[in-house]
């Protein structure tokens, strides 16, 4: 499988943690400065004519008519499209359609659902992701994933980051390693006086980064984000935000969100997704609407579904 | 709440009570004297007091790790058509009563271990101190399994309900970051349970110390110390099941209560370890 070399890029860290640092001052006491922010950010990519932001850049993930099923209910179904590497790349979609579900097969936590079988093909790297012989626990290390509401374990902080580099046997400069993942999730200077507290202590927000910090200890080749600030409020919602805008120099990242804004913007990709009935069993199941550069889908949408729901959240 | 303090001293209070002749008679010394004769009308516990520890603590030994693999078991691997049926035959095994057991233990287990296992076990592992000797149908090994048999479905369906409490995206966290299965349940979701887990092998624990009547049934009741594992003993709880009724001095009647009043100073001791344990790992892992 591929590897990717990380040396470097923990130390480029720090100046991009500066860069973002006035942005969360920016935003306390502006309520509407999230819209804002989204519209301004669309308008830019209006602009930029010519380039898609996916030019030149390898695929990482290629998605060939994958179709899930949860015990022969199919849940999403025929979903073709490329996932480039270092854009961030947001699933949008109503309830139910299934970018859960989708985004799970990607790093085979389906495996884990007692009936969850996925048809047709995903590669990653171009090596097909379920074919023989591939490590389902090897592809969780190098496609790490942050859940929906904030998980941490009930230990410690520094224990939360190092779960995973003992485990994988990573335990060389064990604390360099902590410390370097807690500085890239943005979150070092904040517990950096409490390493030993338990992480059950931190606020929402500080937990989801904790599980982003979780996830980079291990050095992953690509994020997968369910709704990760679904749970959080506003400050705390921008600053994941904020994250992930530094991240994707470094990382590939796939993220879920409910909320437009939020995936105009972080999202240099987007693929929508909708719900649609079989026409002869009647069956609902999620399918892929339409997938491109994010401002071509929030801009000129191609498909009316997606005009509908995007201008019936957006505008 | 007052009512059951009530009662709980009374039956403390009684209890210590009739001991007191042999509580006067021998003092401390009952703890650590040998002999059990009521002719010279001489009691001592030490051999007693042993054989309750001994049978408990190898029945505990063998059963944590037996209940907790069933638990994990049914909470981890087993498929979801296998959960229920399983889960209720352990169930199951917990409600037999314990006569029942002891019953078995007479017809089935004793005369299996002594044709079978023991000879096996004298031949194979009798370099060991203590399992040297001679098999029999009765004695320290048949008490020791039947206690096993008791305990593992109180120790199994605590861990389970404990195991299955584990959030389940705590587990998804861990495996997502690339844990096996293994490696989960060992650094996840047995430390999250831990403190319940060592409280309900407490609980088996007690549960071994005080059980009399199928231990009596099966380990022969010896008035002699055992040389080895296969030889007859006796436990405190089952010589005081086994004797108060035809107790032929009052002395020995005392000597009896005073047992009892060993036995609640365990069951006290054991249930105050538990508690100190419990919250101490709590505390350790900062649950509430
Ligand atoms: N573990 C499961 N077992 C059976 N069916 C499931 C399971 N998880 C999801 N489903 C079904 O699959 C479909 C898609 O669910 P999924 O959670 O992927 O949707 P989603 O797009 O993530 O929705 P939301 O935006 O509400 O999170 C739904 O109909 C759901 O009922
Ligand atoms: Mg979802």
């Amino acid at each position: 499988m591929h590897t990717n070399d990380k040396s470097g890029i923990i130390d480029s860290m720090s100046d991009d943690v500066s860069q973002s640092e006035s942005t969360e001052a920016d935003v306390v006491g502006e309520p509407g400065l999230a819209l804002a922010r989204s519209q301004a950010k669309l308008a830019e990519m209006a602009g930029q004519h010519g380039d898609s932001p996916q030019s030149g850049r390898r695929v990482v993930f290629g998605l060939e008519d994958v179709s899930v099923s949860y015990s022969g209910m199919v849940a999403i179904r025929d979903v073709a499209f490329d996932i480039h590497e270092n854009l961030a790349t947001a699933f949008i979609g109503p309830s139910g359609c299934g970018k859960t579900t989708l985004l799970r097969s990607m790093n085979r936590m389906n495996d884990l659902i007692q009936g969850a079988e996925v048809a047709g093909r995903i590669t990653y790297h171009g090596q097909d992701l379920f074919g023989a012989g591939v490590d389902a626990v090897e592809v969780r290390r190098r496609i790490g994933m942050v859940f929906q509401r904030p998980n941490p374990f009930p230990k410690s902080i520094y224990d939360n980051v190092a779960f995973g580099l003992r485990i994988h046997g990573m335990k060389d400069n064990l604390s360099d390693r902590v410390e370097q993942a807690l500085r890239h999730a943005a979150l070092w200077d904040e517990v950096k006086d409490r390493l030993k507290h338990s992480a059950l202590s931190l606020s929402g927000g500080q937990q989801q980064r904790l599980c982003i910090a979780r996830a980079l200890a291990i050095e992953p080749d690509v994020i997968l984000m369910d709704e990760p600030a679904s749970a959080l409020d506003p400050v705390a919602t921008l600053a994941i935000e904020d994250l992930v805008g530094v991240l994707k120099n470094d990382y590939t990242i796939v993220i879920v969100t409910h909320n437009m804004q939020q995936a105009a913007r972080v999202a240099d990709m987007t693929a929508f997704f909708s719900v649609d009935a079989d026409e002869k069993t009647g069956n609902r199941s999620g399918v892929l609407v339409e997938s491109g550069p994010t401002s071509d889908l929030f801009i000129r949408p191609s498909d009316p579904r997606t005009e509908a729901y995007v201008t019936g959240r957006f505008g | 709440m007052l009512v059951l303090a009530l009662v709980m001293v009374l039956l403390v209070w009684n209890v210590v009570d009739q001991a007191r002749p042999s509580i006067s008679e021998f003092g401390v010394g009952f703890l650590t004297g040998t002999e059990w004769n009521a002719v010279t009308d001489k009691f001592g516990a030490l051999d007693l007091i042993c054989g309750t520890l001994a049978t408990s603590l190898i029945a505990l030994l063998i059963a944590v790790p037996i209940a907790i693999a069933i638990a994990l078991f049914l909470t981890e691997l087993a498929p979801a058509v296998l959960r229920t049926p399983v889960g209720m035959l352990v169930e199951l095994l917990a409600a037999i009563p314990s006569v029942v057991l002891g019953l078995w233990g007479i017809v089935v287990m004793g005369p299996f271990l002594n044709d079978h296992v023991e000879p096996w076990m004298i031949s194979h592992l009798g370099f060991i101190p203590f399992l040297d000797g001679y098999p029999s149908p009765v004695g320290l090994l048949p008490a020791c399994l039947i206690l096993t048999i008791m305990i593992v479905p109180i120790v199994a369906s605590i861990s389970r309900e404990l195991l299955s409490s584990v959030p389940s995206d705590l587990k998804a966290g861990a495996m997502a970051l690339g844990a096996t299965r293994w490696e989960m349940v060992r650094r996840v979701a047995l430390p999250q349970v831990g403190a319940g887990l060592v409280a309900g092998t407490m609980l088996g624990f007690a549960r071994a110390v005080g059980e009399a009547i199928a231990v009596t049934q099966v380990i022969g009741g010896s008035l002699v110390r055992p040389q080895n594992l296969y030889a007859p003993a006796d436990t405190m709880a089952g010589r005081l099941a086994a004797q108060y009724s035809g107790a032929a001095t009052a002395l020995q009647k005392a000597s009896l209560a005073y047992l009892a009043v060993i036995l609640l100073v365990i069951s006290l001791i054991t249930n105050l370890i538990a508690n100190l344990i419990v919250r101490r790992m709590r505390r350790r892992l900062g649950t509430p």
